[in-house]
């Protein structure tokens, strides 16, 4: 049994969802491990997705708490359809609705050869400063961002440190030596 | 002049007027820490607004990928260095649920103890910093003062005044000291003295209303829709507080109030901090009248280490004791997401683990970025000098901010 | 360190030694401080300031938010390599004579944070005259601190002249300094 298996019945979220995408291949898996909600999509169905979470009066998540990524770049084995899909990063998208208390993650993997995916700042304002932070440390390409640029680190810097293959002790300095 | 060169004349253009850019740079007394403004002035108004953050990126995600699971907690600390055991408190209970344990009961019931004292001592600081920035010398040390003895209390049970490292995975790595209900007391007791001499300077003071009313109002849909949590989007009145919403540890069995504001701008921003002073303190009394006694730490060598007599002298805790500390504790695949109510809204932790001893990925959901990415909008057309007062209640605090 | 005509011609004589006691002593009660604040010892900093620890007894209250009118820059919390040239920068800005107060452990040497974001260390930047560790120290150890800056100002001799080097390293410039796979 694979560790997202935990049984027990869907949640009105989960089967909204399941219900509303059945037939389609957006959903790639579904579960709801340790009780938070989870799906995974094709990111390039992102929008659709986001978008309809957001706007579905069911489900009506009108906060994006989080957008981040992950670099699976050593340990895709944990999600095997990283593998199946050679997929080398994922696109973490947290949200929860005020107004029903309820909060879903939503999760879009990206090959290392194209990391690009749409932008939901049109949906919520707050994923303006997410997105420009995933990539500023991932180079993750948000289509559709009005201001793609690096917002931790500055733009002398070459690379994306939170990537796995960006040794930690690796310095650019703008000024002063290199250690 | 004619009505058609009346119509056809730009005082603009004729007068040569541009915008003013002005750098309100990394250093300075009233950015909280590194935040650079590139403001673009029309006299004393502000046309537009570019916030820069990310003067103290200190790489903490990369930093804790390297680490251990526990060895986690003193770069927890350092992200909202006002609440640093609120902190530690979300990230040992997000790697808790992923485990799949629960501490016992008197370890949940310090753990609320220390995180509202943590909220205490950072509401006291921001409101004491927002009214030095805005003038109010004396009022800024009273709540000093009152942060003082706050900070007394903690350091007491932690061993620090500001970067506590006080939780571990699966407990405490101390109980609570002796006399902590009696000093909890008499410090409760000046704090809400000095509470009082703060509002009495302030709250209804006419310059302090003119300067704070009405100035950065934000809506409760565009609160929402910004990513807003906490007494930010409590002052816009949406009634959201993770303590209530989703209650952790014991907030179901303590009574509490949420204060709400009206219309988002600085002076609800302000109030909603000044109440929620005293619900936290109300949370701490209560806490220590229902407080059990108990163990602190879970009773699984696995997951905590035990104590040094039991681990010298029992093999199998030994053992356990070994494999914890040079591997790390083995977290189970997965991955969770937890949320606690931070002083600036809702700090979430996003963990993924390969089943060994380091993470593989340890987000930090910083409340105050989505916060201050907001500012924009709340200070276009506005004064330079309600840049001051908003930035101060809106509270970014740069470690959480660019981590 | 340059010596005024006078002081070739008289050497080490009385009238200067009293005015060198003369001036330190001025000098290190009135230190006008300019807080470069970035993190967590700035809240350790507002202690120091404040009531109990009362910063206003060595004469060093009042903080001078302009590098002209400071002489004492007191780096406070974790510089990471964005903010450096503004440190060079306002280290450049201030006028002789300015001593430097690393305050806190990541000023010292980067702290717990040994990673691509963090300066390792201010003196790799700037001339730095005392040293406080801590993780943020405590309020005493500033104050221990900076009493030991203060008879360091006293003690010097020359004080009319004052020429003290410059910082060792210009503005910040184009190049990338790039150390290859592992620059420790």
């Amino acid at each position: 049994m694979n560790w997202w298996e935990t049984g027990g019945a869907d949640s009105p979220v989960m089967a909204r969802m399941k219900e509303r995408f059945a037939g389609t291949s957006t959903l790639i898996l579904t579960h709801a491990f340790k009780g938070d909600d989870t799906i995974v999509i094709q990111p390039a169905d992102v929008s659709l997705v986001l978008g309809f979470l957001k706007c579905d009066p069911a489900l009506a998540f009108d906060i994006l708490m989080d957008v981040t990524a992950v670099d699976y770049l050593n340990d895709a084995q944990i999600h095997p359809y990283l593998l199946t899909m050679g997929a080398r990063f994922e696109v973490v998208y947290h949200l929860y609705s005020e107004e029903k208390n309820h909060r879903i993650r939503v999760k879009a993997p990206l090959k290392a050869e194209e990391p690009d995916i749409n932008s939901v700042v049109s949906l919520w304002p707050s994923a303006d400063w997410f997105e420009r932070e995933a990539w500023d440390l991932y180079g993750i390409v948000f289509r559709g961002h009005p201001n793609l640029k690096r917002i931790l680190l500055y733009e002398k810097f070459v690379g994306h440190p939170l990537r796995k293959d960006y040794p930690k002790t690796k310095r650019q300095p703008l000024i002063g030596p290199v250690n | 002049m004619t009505e058609q060169a009346k119509r056809n004349y730009d005082f603009h253009k004729e007068h040569h007027t541009e915008l003013l850019t002005v750098n309100m740079g990394p250093s300075h007394p009233a950015t909280h820490g590194t935040v650079k403004f590139m403001l673009a002035l029309d006299g004393e108004t502000i046309e537009n607004i570019d916030v820069e953050v990310g003067y103290l990126h200190r790489g903490f995600e990369k930093e804790c990928e390297a680490q251990m699971w526990n060895g986690v907690f003193p770069y927890t600390d350092r992200l909202d260095y006002l609440t640093s055991v609120l902190n530690n408190v979300g990230y040992a209970m997000t790697v808790e649920k992923l485990i799949g344990i629960t501490t016992p009961e008197r370890c949940q019931y310090i753990r609320v103890i220390m995180s509202e004292l943590a909220r205490i001592g950072a509401h006291y600081t921001t409101l004491a910093a927002g009214a030095l920035e805005l003038g109010a010398l004396t009022a800024f040390i009273y709540f000093v003062e009152a942060r003082e003895m706050v900070w007394d209390l903690i350091e007491a049970t932690c061993g620090a005044r500001l970067t506590h490292n006080y939780v571990r995975i699966g407990g405490l790595t101390g109980d609570l000291p002796d006399g902590f209900a009696g000093n909890v007391k008499s410090v409760f007791a000046t704090c809400r003295k000095l509470w009082l001499d703060f509002d009495k300077l302030l709250t209804k003071n006419r310059i302090f209303l003119d300067r704070m009313r009405d100035v950065a109002a934000i809506s409760a849909a565009d609160a929402k829709a910004w990513g807003f949590t906490g007494p930010c989007l409590r002052a816009a009145g949406v009634p959201y507080d993770v303590r209530r919403a989703q209650p952790y540890l014991v907030y179901d069995r303590v009574d509490f109030e949420i204060p709400i504001g009206e219309t988002g701008d600085n002076y609800d921003r302000f109030q909603v901090r000044m109440e929620e002073l005293e619900q936290s303190m109300r949370i701490v009394e209560q806490c220590l009248t229902q407080i059990p006694d108990g163990p602190i730490n879970v009773n699984n060598p696995e997951w905590r280490q035990p104590s040094k007599d039991l681990s010298s002298t029992n093999i199998e805790y030994m053992i356990h004791h070994f494999k914890t500390v040079m591997e790390g504790v083995h977290v189970p695949v997965g991955e969770v997401y937890q949320a606690v109510e931070g002083a600036n809204g809702e700090l979430g932790y996003y963990i993924v683990s390969n089943g060994s001893g380091h993470p593989v990925k340890m987000r930090v959901r910083p409340p105050c970025f989505p916060i201050t990415s907001a500012l924009p909008l709340l200070i276009k057309g506005r004064l330079i000098a309600d840049l001051i007062p908003t930035f101060d209640m809106l509270n970014l605090i740069g470690g959480e901010c660019d981590r | 360190m340059g010596m005024t005509p006078e002081e070739k011609a008289l050497g080490d004589s009385v009238i200067f030694t009293q005015l060198d006691k003369v001036i330190g002593w001025g000098r290190k009660y009135s230190f006008f401080l300019y807080p470069f604040i970035t993190a967590c010892c700035g809240m350790e900093f507002m202690s120091v300031a404040g009531p109990r620890y009362d910063l206003d007894r060595f004469g060093a209250a009042l903080p001078r938010f302009s590098p002209r009118q400071a002489d004492l820059l007191m780096v406070v919390g974790t510089i990471s390599h964005r903010q450096a040239p503004i440190l060079v920068k306002v280290y450049n800005q201030m006028t002789e004579p300015k001593w430097v107060f690393a305050f806190g452990a990541c000023t010292v040497s980067g702290g717990m944070y040994d990673n691509y974001a963090t300066v390792q260390g201010i003196d790799t930047l700037i001339p730095v005259d005392v040293y406080v560790p801590g993780c943020p120290p405590r309020p005493e150890m500033v104050l221990d601190g900076l009493i030991l800056l203060q008879e360091k100002v006293a003690a010097q001799k020359g004080q009319m002249s004052y020429a003290k080097g410059m910082a060792p390293v210009g503005e910040a410039d184009d190049r990338i300094i790039t150390g290859g796979e592992d620059s420790i």
